[in-house]
Formats: structure tokens, sequence, C-alpha cells
């Protein structure tokens, strides 16, 4: 193993070991009581927040990696990624069985009426989604398609934090906070986003030129 | 819960079952006792168990108790929503420790004979303090059960003379952003407002609270006077209370104004009326542990025998 690689691996032990924190705090407050007068509630917000931070955390390699021109970040991508969804299942666990008491009936009213939780529940889809194909047999399986699905990630974020948002009442602070660093994050990719778009207005327009139906760029600038 | 009352044994002699458990708490824990003896008068700290702040004087047991577990004082006076301290539900207990409570009156005003102001201490005095457990309702779904004392608004109202014009009962809570921090940030519109119609104001349930398991409130929860109608959500027992107005018509209310989908101004307690982003057939009791579940929501809180006439004929679907 090459120094570089053996870096990244201990520095993947430590990151495995540093995002199962909030995880093992969250059972020692339980095993403790100390969760406060509605522990189920403190569990379901303390795994959410957790979720959506790591989600935003992910979303933030790559813009991380451009502005540093630190390529290893990549590396660490995937078990960020992996740990948004493991604190989504906690999340989601917690409101099935000790929110609602896994009466199938309510989860369903909830998922279907209620805005919030229909969001949280396709955001969690998408990352159970994800997280299934995110081995490397799975992208060589998919191929050119797993890049694809995998942008569905920016949907989840988008989703996670709004689904915040619509459950708060008064206080906006969290989840504005959350918002504003999604809508900074997806501004880096704004960049390449308008050049693919540029790229395929050009792929088509040309198309459209080769079969006579279109005026070329010159022409237009007349 | 059974109260032998023999004849000529005064009520005030009688102990009542939560302040007896209070003693005796009081007495195991010597240290507690300690420190309760060393630090009398309103200094709150944050505590497990009652014995820090000033007892109520001449606490009268009362009738009304419901036939439940009452909620452990720490979870009672460490979970409030009461924004004017902060958002979380923890944030109150520390940002309010320091909070003033003396002087403090209450003015009295609009279509009323005499309108005129009135003390704390006198209220304290003038009216039977009278212990009361209620049912508490929160319309986040969650509930307790909690041992307030005060005495009914109805019989303080009275002394105003409200006159015939007087239809609703507008209250406000304290605006002061020096004491209460929240209140330089938005958020809500402040001061806060809630309002009753007279009926329900002059209800027997309807209590202006002054204290909690037998001693004055502590300061998160609504120090030194505050609103508790025990059949509607928690929202309208309106915390620290600086003013009281008559009003002809339906006065505009805090949460009303905020979300009025959301917020009625009636929040009748009411299983079959869901919050628009959550159900209120259930709630889940505080204090219960991990693996309690929740419990069915009665309707009007479980006082409907007593309340249901005051809105006879009334579309409770659309006076949420």
């Amino acid at each position: 193993m090459s120094t570089a690689n053996k870096n990244i691996f201990i520095g993947k032990q430590l990151l495995f070991l540093l995002c199962l924190v909030p995880a093992l705090l969250l059972l020692w407050d339980a095993v403790q009581q100390q969760l406060g007068a509605n522990p189920v509630e403190a569990l379901l917000h303390r795994s959410g927040d957790w979720s959506i931070r790591l989600l935003l955390i992910t979303l933030a390699i790559s813009p991380l990696r451009k502005l540093t021109g630190r390529g290893w970040l990549l590396r660490y991508r995937r078990m960020l990624g992996l740990y948004a969804f493991f604190y989504a299942l906690l999340h989601f666990t917690v409101y099935l069985w000790l929110d609602r008491g896994l009466s199938w009936r309510e989860i369903s009213v909830d998922i279907l009426e209620r805005p919030y939780i229909t969001l949280g529940f396709v955001a969690f889809l998408i990352l159970l989604a994800l997280a299934v194909t995110s081995t490397r047999g799975m992208m060589r399986r998919l191929g050119k398609h797993w890049t694809a699905l995998h942008r569905w990630v920016y949907a989840a974020g988008l989703f996670g934090v709004i689904h915040f948002l619509w459950l708060v009442k008064a206080d906006y602070r969290e989840p504005g906070v959350y918002m504003a660093i999604f809508i900074i994050l997806m501004l880096f990719r704004a960049e390449s986003f308008k050049k693919r778009l540029q790229g395929a207005f050009a792929l088509y327009s040309g198309k459209m030129q080769r079969m006579g139906l279109a005026p070329s760029r010159s022409q237009l600038s007349e | 819960m059974l109260i032998r009352r023999a004849s000529g044994i005064r009520s005030s002699e009688i102990t009542s079952q939560s302040v007896y458990n209070q003693r005796r708490e009081f007495l195991k824990s010597g240290i507690y006792a300690f420190a309760g003896l060393a630090m009398p008068g309103l200094a709150l700290a944050l505590t497990d168990k009652p014995g820090k702040l000033k007892p109520i004087a001449n606490l009268h047991p009362g009738k009304y108790r419901v036939d439940a577990e009452v909620t452990d004082y720490k979870w009672i006076t460490t979970y409030n929503n009461f924004t004017e301290f902060g958002h979380g539900k923890s944030t109150p207990a520390k940002t309010a420790r320091k909070f003033k409570t003396r002087p403090w009156t209450v003015k009295v005003d609009g279509e009323c004979e005499n309108p005129g102001k009135i003390d704390i201490d006198d209220l304290l005095s003038v009216f039977t303090q009278e212990e009361r457990i209620y049912r508490f309702r929160c319309v986040e779904a969650w509930s307790m059960v909690v041992p307030w004392v005060g005495f009914p608004l109805g019989d303080l109202l009275k002394r105003f003379k409200p006159t015939s014009k007087a239809k609703y009962v507008l209250f406000e809570t304290l605006h002061d952003p020096k004491r209460m921090p929240n209140q330089r940030y938005p958020g809500l519109d402040w001061p806060y407002r809630e309002g009753l119609r007279m009926d329900e104001a002059m209800h027997p349930l309807t209590i202006l609270s002054t204290g909690l398991y037998g001693e004055v409130l502590p300061n998160q929860n609504g120090a030194p006077l505050r609103l508790v109608v025990p059949w509607k959500y928690g929202f309208k027992s309106i915390k620290s209370i600086v003013k009281i107005s008559f009003s002809e018509k339906q006065p505009p209310t805090t949460w009303n104004g905020k979300a009025p989908d959301e917020y009625g101004f009636f929040a009748n307690v009411n299983p079959k009326v869901d919050h628009p982003r959550w159900s209120q057939a259930k709630h889940r009791v505080l204090g219960g542990g991990i693996f309690s579940g929740r419990e069915k929501t009665r309707m009007f809180n479980g006082y409907a025998d007593e309340v249901a006439s005051l809105y006879r004929g009334m579309n409770l679907k659309k006076n949420f």
C-alpha cells in the first residue's frame, strides 16, 4: 500500500469513528435517561439534525475539492453519504417505532397527507436508493446511469432541509442556516451546470442547424 | 383521590396530597432541605424538586383534582414553551433564572366600570389560593398533569365590574426586551396576547395561576401570574400577565394572528380536528420514557362534562 493510500485508510477509520460519536452520545443519553421530558422527540430531532448536517457535508466535498485542489477529499465522500443515510435510517426508525408505535394506518396518513412528512419520506427513499447502489459492484453494473442516479442526492438534500423548515413553529434559525448552506453549495455547482446546459444547447442547436431548421449563431447576431 | 374531611376541620388545615408528598421529598433529601432553608425567597435555581421557591401561604386543597399521576416537577420546569425567553424547550429554565417578578402590577381596563391596577401581592393575599390538579395539553401533541395553585379568574374580573359591552377578555404578557431577552428578536408579534370569550373567562375551571407544586410559580412557567384554561391548548394559557382588558369585539391574539389556519381563537382540545401539519388524536405524556407510547386525546381535554355546554350548537371544525 502506498503512503497516500495508507493515509487515506487511516483517515477513513478516524472519520468512521468521528461520525459515530453523535450516535454513541445519543445512545449514552438514552441509557442514562438524559434525554429530558420528551425523550422520543429528542431522539427524533437529534438523529434528523445529524442526517441533514452529514448530507450537507457530503455535498460540500466536491466544491471543497475544487477550491482547494485536494483530490483525496473525494475518497471520503461515500462514507459521509452513508452516514447521512445511517442517521436518516435511525430517524425514520424512531419515527415508525417509538413515535408512531408501528401504527401503519397513522403512518400512511402521515406520509400521504402531511407534506413535511411526505418530503422527509421521499428524501429517505432517495438516500436508501443511493446507499444500496453505493458499492463498487453497483457502480460498475450501473455504468453511466450511476452518475445520473446519484445526482438525486441534491433532491434529497433539498427535501431534507424543507422537511425541517416545514415542521418548525416559529424558530426558523437552524433550518434557515441549513437552507443557506444548501443554496451556497448549489451556487458552486451553478457554474458547471451552466456549462453543461450550454453544451447541451450547443449540441441541440447544432443538430437543428444541420437539419436546416434553426438559424446559426452568426445569423442571429447580424 | 379521596380526601376524607371530618366536620370541624377547616379546609385550610388539610394538607393536599402533593404538598404532603413534597414535604416527604423535602425531608428525605436533607441536602435539599438545607439548601431550601438557607435560600428562602424568590431566587430560582434549576432543580429536580420543589423546595427552593417561596411556599404559597394558606394553600387550600380544592376539589378539582384529576385522577392521574402528577408530572414530575423536573419535567414541568424544564420543558417549556416560553418564547420570550428563547425558542428551545429547555432554554427558558436557564434564561429566565434572573427574571425579577417584583414589583408587579396588573392593569385592568376596557369595558368595565372600575378600571384599575392590582398588585401581585394583593392578588396573593386577597384571593384564596387553591390547588388545582389539571391536565395540560399542548397544541404540539404532548401533555402533562400539573398541580397549579391559583384562584378563579372570574373572581378577579367581577371586582372590576365588566359592563354589558364586555364580550371578550384580552390578556397581555409583559413587553420588556431587557428582561425578556428573546423579545429583542422577531419570531412572535410582541407582546404575546391571548383572549377568551366572557363565558369562558367566567367559567369556574378557568384560573389565574400564581403557583406550582405549592410554591410561587417558577419563572419559566410564567411567573408571577399566568392564565390556565385546562380544556384549551396550552398556548391559550398566557404567561407573565401585566394587562387584562374587556372588549366588545374578539381581540387579536398572537398565534392566531401568526398562522390563522393552524391556531384558532378557540383552540379547544379536540382529537377530531387535526392541526394542518399533525394529528391531534393522540398525545405523548411527558416523563413517560422512550417506550411509553401515546395516549388518546379526549374532547375538551377530558373536561367535556364541565365545558361542552359553552359551545352548544357551534361548529367546532370551523371554530377550531
